[in-house]
């Protein structure tokens, strides 16, 4: 049976244009990413060796690799993901797990996140210049750049989890303690394994986020590039260095241009892994 | 029909002999439910509710929606104290315990008192682990132990011949009446003595319903069960007793409670007459 009237000709003409409409969109976002590689790509990958890895800036960073900037960055990540993730999964499980949504306090708190969320880096970056380097006295060093870091993390994180926390169906809570399971029984068997992948797509925003921070760093870890002592050594970031190497380092197009490749790569890196871990813990929870 | 034996006081609903017990049999109260009444921020659901509930057998609760059989269920197991704003007056004595008494913990009085929700709601977990994570809860750790236990209350639902070789796989990959059947044996794993049900099977199919119906008739006499269906030929079919909570005003209320037969076939109130025969509600 065919049906060929004016309205359903202009329905079906609309339906496609919607879903044409939806491809051009994905298609758009999908180039925009590729075309970024791509241009990464070219211009780094003659560039990149494993000598640039395995050895740290001469020259402004015109010569040699980028060792100590990568142990910087990973340091300043590590420190940052440490305080940040303990901190804001607390209190993403005391928000949804242990208060009620409407209570004033967990307005406040989830308001206060979201004014955090809001407060752009560079303003971080003066509070932990102020805060970290000058009033707790640790100076430009990987501690102040992590812990400013940190700073930042904590509203991504807690939101995310919160939502993720949320997602998890509050039959499982009704029949776990139902069963006389005690709510922090619940919480490390049922609710934190479901609402792993969640949490897991959260850290990775948050990683993503200070994998690629320049402005709250500058003030907090300072851009020496030598290979850090310990954490209270000055450290650059990677950002950092890409983005020196691009304004301030005439002839540090290249070098820059690498660095930015092993800084997508990392993010893809790292996308995958979180992909990966998430979807396994699941599939183990399910087995055992 | 012998309701000449019911010692039906004004405003506390008591017993007549066992339907199916012997003569000798006399029935003992498991739950005692004292002017039980149930508010949720401020609004009455349950008005003054006392009834007793005898061990061993099935009491059916039934009515219309709304009229706080669920939340009636679910004060029995201090479930309530989970929902915010709820808050509960009265007294329920549980084996002679007071629930609410400070000394009880939920924990312990929820071993005793299982409840199995209308949705199965089984974990996310293997079908193995859904029945070993409250068991370890509890503090039986044992392998050998968890496993025996694993086996009998598998059995006991009828669900061993079907998942036997594949207690790894996920419980939600189960049919919808087999995660039911898993969701009683979780919580007879556990051994309580009384066992409350909201609405097991209005969820499943027929099929699946006449299972799990045919499951409770067969837990009838080791545990104490109260069920709350909206299907009055199922609670006709399997219950002793029955209690019909009506909405009066906003709040519920119990208005009649006695042997199943009696409720249906001689109801002494004009509103259980009106329901039961289909004429209202």
């Amino acid at each position: 049976m065919r049906e060929t009237t004016p309205v359903h000709t202009r329905k079906v003409l609309r339906d496609r244009g919607v879903q044409l409409l939806i491809y051009a969109s994905v298609l758009l976002i999908s180039t925009v990413f590729i075309w970024i590689l791509a241009d990464l790509v070219r211009g780094g990958l003659a560039h990149l060796s494993w000598e640039f890895l395995m050895e740290s800036p001469r020259d402004a960073g015109r010569t040699g690799g980028i060792a100590s900037i990568l142990v910087s960055t990973l340091l300043i990540l590590l420190v940052a993901v440490l305080t940040a993730v303990p901190i804001a999964w607390t209190t993403a499980i005391l928000l949804a797990e242990f208060i009620a949504v409407d209570s004033a306090f967990g307005k406040a708190v989830r308001f206060s996140l979201h004014v955090l969320a809001g407060v752009p880096s560079i303003v971080f970056g003066l509070f932990g210049n102020a805060f970290f380097s000058i009033y707790l006295g640790l100076g430009f060093s990987i501690l102040s750049g992590g812990l400013t870091l940190a700073c930042m993390l904590l509203p991504i994180l807690a939101s995310t989890a919160e939502a993720g926390l949320r997602t998890v169906p509050n039959a499982y809570r009704m029949s776990a303690s139902a069963l006389g399971l005690t709510r922090t029984a619940t919480l490390v068997h049922l609710i934190l394994p479901a609402a792993a992948p969640v949490l897991a797509a959260g850290l990775l925003l948050g990683i993503g986020r200070a994998l690629a921070e320049t402005a709250a760093l500058l003030f907090t870890s300072g851009y020496v590039d030598r290979m850090p002592d310990s954490l209270l050594d000055s450290g650059r970031a990677l950002a950092l260095h890409i983005f020196d190497l691009s304004m301030n380092v005439p002839g540090g197009d290249m070098p820059a241009y690498a660095s930015a490749l092993v800084l997508v790569s990392l993010l893809l890196c790292i996308n995958i892994l979180a992909m990966k871990f998430a979807y396994g813990l699941q599939r183990r929870k399910i087995r055992t | 029909m012998n309701s000449s034996q019911c010692t039906d006081k004004s405003d506390t609903f008591t017993l007549g002999p066992l339907e199916a017990g012997p003569v000798c049999c006399d029935p003992q109260p498991a739950i005692q439910v004292r002017n039980l009444s149930l508010l949720y921020d401020g609004k009455a659901a349950l008005d003054k509710v006392t009834l007793d509930i005898f061990q061993g057998c099935i009491t059916a609760l039934i009515g219309p929606s709304g009229c706080g059989k669920t939340s009636f269920l679910s004060a029995i197991n201090r479930l309530t104290d989970l929902i915010p704003g709820c808050h509960v007056t009265g007294k329920i004595l549980v084996h002679n315990q007071d629930i609410h008494h400070p000394d009880t913990h939920a924990q312990t009085l929820r071993r005793q008192v299982g409840m199995v929700f209308q949705k199965p709601t089984p974990f996310p977990l293997s079908i193995r682990r859904n029945l070993s994570l409250p068991l370890n809860e509890h503090g039986i750790t044992q392998k050998t132990e968890v496993a025996a236990i694993t086996e009998h209350v598998l059995r006991d639902v009828g669900l061993w011949d079907e998942v036997h070789d594949r207690l790894d796989a996920s419980a939600l990959s189960l049919s919808g009446g087999q995660q039911q059947r898993l969701c009683i044996a979780r919580a007879l794993a556990l051994k309580p003595q009384i066992l409350l049900m909201d609405e097991p099977c209005s969820a499943l199919d027929p099929l699946a319903s006449g299972i799990v119906e045919d499951l409770i008739c067969r837990l009838r006499g080791r545990y104490t069960i109260v069920i709350v269906t909206h299907n009055l030929a199922q609670a006709r079919r399997i219950a002793n007793y029955a209690a019909f909570f009506w909405v009066s005003g906003r709040a519920g209320q119990l208005i009649e409670f006695g042997r199943c037969q009696h409720i249906f076939e001689s109801p002494s109130h004009e509103l259980t007459a009106a329901y039961v025969n289909g004429v209202r509600g």
